[in-house]
């Protein structure tokens, strides 16, 4: 027992698993959709080009995560005009904004002294820096991107399954794509300092492909993903406490062992014979 | 008013009394502007389609791989904008209507995708039921209805992923009626299912056609065509013919639809 509890005497101990739980809900939930719908390089793509915003709020004293939100938002619609209005194909467009941004946000980071230490927050998080003020932030944040998953979830429901449908029963599909889009820019901005940019698509698509291997049915699948969020999150604290590693490597190194463990799980039953409902790996 | 009753949901467009289920007026579309290697002049997928379905028919639209079947099938659901031309529903333009089911291919559907049976009926409902807004429980009623008159209310509580070929194709039937579609567009419905499942399938399209639901449906299937259909489209970019069965697949239209293509066995 005392090996959960001691470490909870430490204020910032008990902040950083507050913040890994919140982000492993509100990541692991709107992961669903990002796997669902094979966005997967839009999201760490996404978690890229926000560096430049969240550079520029760290060099003027602003809180990041309104760096990141602009940024975001701003990547989300201009990913979506590009795909929209030029030949290029998405993939590439999603490249080329994702590595230039990227690119500027080092390149204004290196303006400053220490240069290396703040690089190193950004990549990879500062779950043991969160101050309380960004633990109420995340929270806000992250209680609006659940809420709005909530209130659209059929529709989204609809768009992910059968885009044609959604068009023939006359919904409004560019809106909810734009809302989608949204949704990821804020998710990232959520779980920037839990794991940082470079590490970003772990968390918001490994939980949900584990998830996609246990259950049918989405809003299910939503609970398990989130449930995996969380205890990554919790455990990879944990883990950093005793081993002494980096904190968010450490949540992103939890969730790849469950998914791992989840993998092996499923084969061994598929050679046994027994019926697995959602095989998606066979189907890749 | 009484609260919990829905008041203002969005039922769609009205329908004028009188007017055909579906009328083309001089339609073209799918532009491609693009001069390709080859070809002499930018061509449209379809071209001048002047023609009318009425309530309650049934139309097969046949036509080569290439021929603008699908090009047809969304312009009339209103998911593509003709370039030319004017299509009417019920005597509106197609895109305020909520009562047009497009059933697609059923290779192009992911079928691991974590929904059950009842969950993909019940996605026909959210025209009705509004943003916001969650099925209420005469939605359920009308799924379990919807797939009760399909034979499939055992399948309700199944994965998706778990249906042969003939229950798919029962399913998003289902989702039609649960969408209470009066126009039915199916795009080869019929491929790669045995000849009983061809056979129940049409049992269903001959149910809904007493509600007057209409049907287009592309086929390859020129007997299955000739057979079970009031009508037949040969379709090759334009309307090469749009009569009864046996006139329609005469030799000379059917050469002209398909060019030296068909093999007669």
């Amino acid at each position: 027992m005392s090996f959960l509890l001691d470490p909870l005497q430490y204020d910032f101990i008990v902040r950083a698993l507050l913040a890994a739980a919140v982000v492993g809900v509100v990541c692991s939930v709107l992961g669903v959709y990002i796997v669902l719908r094979g966005m997967a390089f839009l999201g760490d793509a996404m978690a890229h080009t926000i560096l430049p915003g969240v550079v520029v709020a760290f060099l003027l004293g602003w809180p990041l995560a309104v760096g990141a939100l602009v940024m975001g938002v701003l990547t989300a619609l201009g990913i979506g005009a590009l795909t929209e209005r030029t030949s290029l194909k998405e993939d590439t467009a999603i490249g080329v904004i994702f590595a230039g941004f990227f690119a500027l946000g080092v390149a204004m980071l290196s303006l400053r002294g220490n240069y290396s230490i703040d690089l190193a927050h950004f990549l990879f998080g500062n779950l043991l820096g969160v101050s309380t003020s960004d633990l109420i932030l995340m929270a806000a944040l992250g209680f609006v991107v659940l809420a709005l998953i909530f209130l659209f979830y059929k529709e989204f429901l609809v768009l992910s399954f059968d885009p044609l449908l959604a068009a023939t029963l006359r919904l409004p599909a560019r809106f909810l794509n734009y809302l989608l889009l949204m949704l990821i820019a804020v998710t990232i901005v959520v779980a920037l300092q839990v794991v940082g940019v470079a590490l970003m698509l772990a968390i918001l698509v490994t939980p949900a492909a584990t998830a996609s291997f246990l259950t049918g049915r989405l809003p299910s699948m939503m609970a398990v993903s989130a449930a995996i969020g969380v205890f990554s999150g919790v455990a990879g604290v944990y883990a950093s406490y005793y081993l002494n590693i980096a904190s968010g490597p450490a949540v992103v190194l939890v969730a790849t062992a469950i998914f791992l463990l989840v993998l092996g799980l499923s084969v061994v039953r598929r050679r046994a014979g027994v019926a697995t409902v959602p095989a998606r790996l066979e189907a890749q | 008013m009484t609260q919990g009753k829905r008041i203002a949901a969005p039922h769609g467009i009205a329908h004028e009394p009188g007017a055909p289920t579906l009328e083309m007026d001089d339609v073209w579309a799918g532009y491609n502007g693009r001069l390709t290697a080859g070809s002499a002049a930018p061509r449209h997928a379809l071209e001048a389609l002047t023609f009318r379905v009425e309530r309650g028919e049934r139309v097969a639209i046949v036509g080569p791989n290439g021929a603008g079947k699908s090009t047809l099938f969304k312009i009339i659901a209103g998911t593509l904008r003709p370039d030319r031309g004017r299509v009417t529903i019920f005597g509106h333009g197609p895109d305020g209507h909520i009562c047009i089911a497009y059933v697609p291919q059923r290779n192009l559907v992911d079928w691991n995708f974590p929904v059950t049976v009842e969950d993909v009926v019940m996605m026909g409902r959210i025209g009705q039921i509004g943003l916001l807004r969650r099925p209420g429980k005469s939605d359920w009623a009308t799924v379990r209805a919807a797939l009760g008159r399909v034979g499939a209310a055992g399948l309700a509580h199944k994965h998706i992923g778990e249906l042969s070929g003939g229950q798919q194709q029962r399913v998003f039937l289902a989702r039609a009626l649960a969408q209470e579609a009066e126009l039915l567009l199916l795009d080869e419905p019929l491929n790669g299912l045995d000849i009983p499942t061809q056979d129940a399938i049409m049992g269903i399209l001959d149910d809904l056609r007493r509600d007057g639901v209409t049907v287009l449906l592309a086929t390859h299937d020129l007997d299955m065509a000739a057979e079970r259909f009031d009508r037949i489209m040969l379709l090759n970019r334009r309307v090469v013919a749009f009569e009864s069965p046996a006139t329609a697949l005469r030799a000379e239209n059917l050469l002209h639809a398909y060019g030296g293509h068909l093999h007669h066995p």
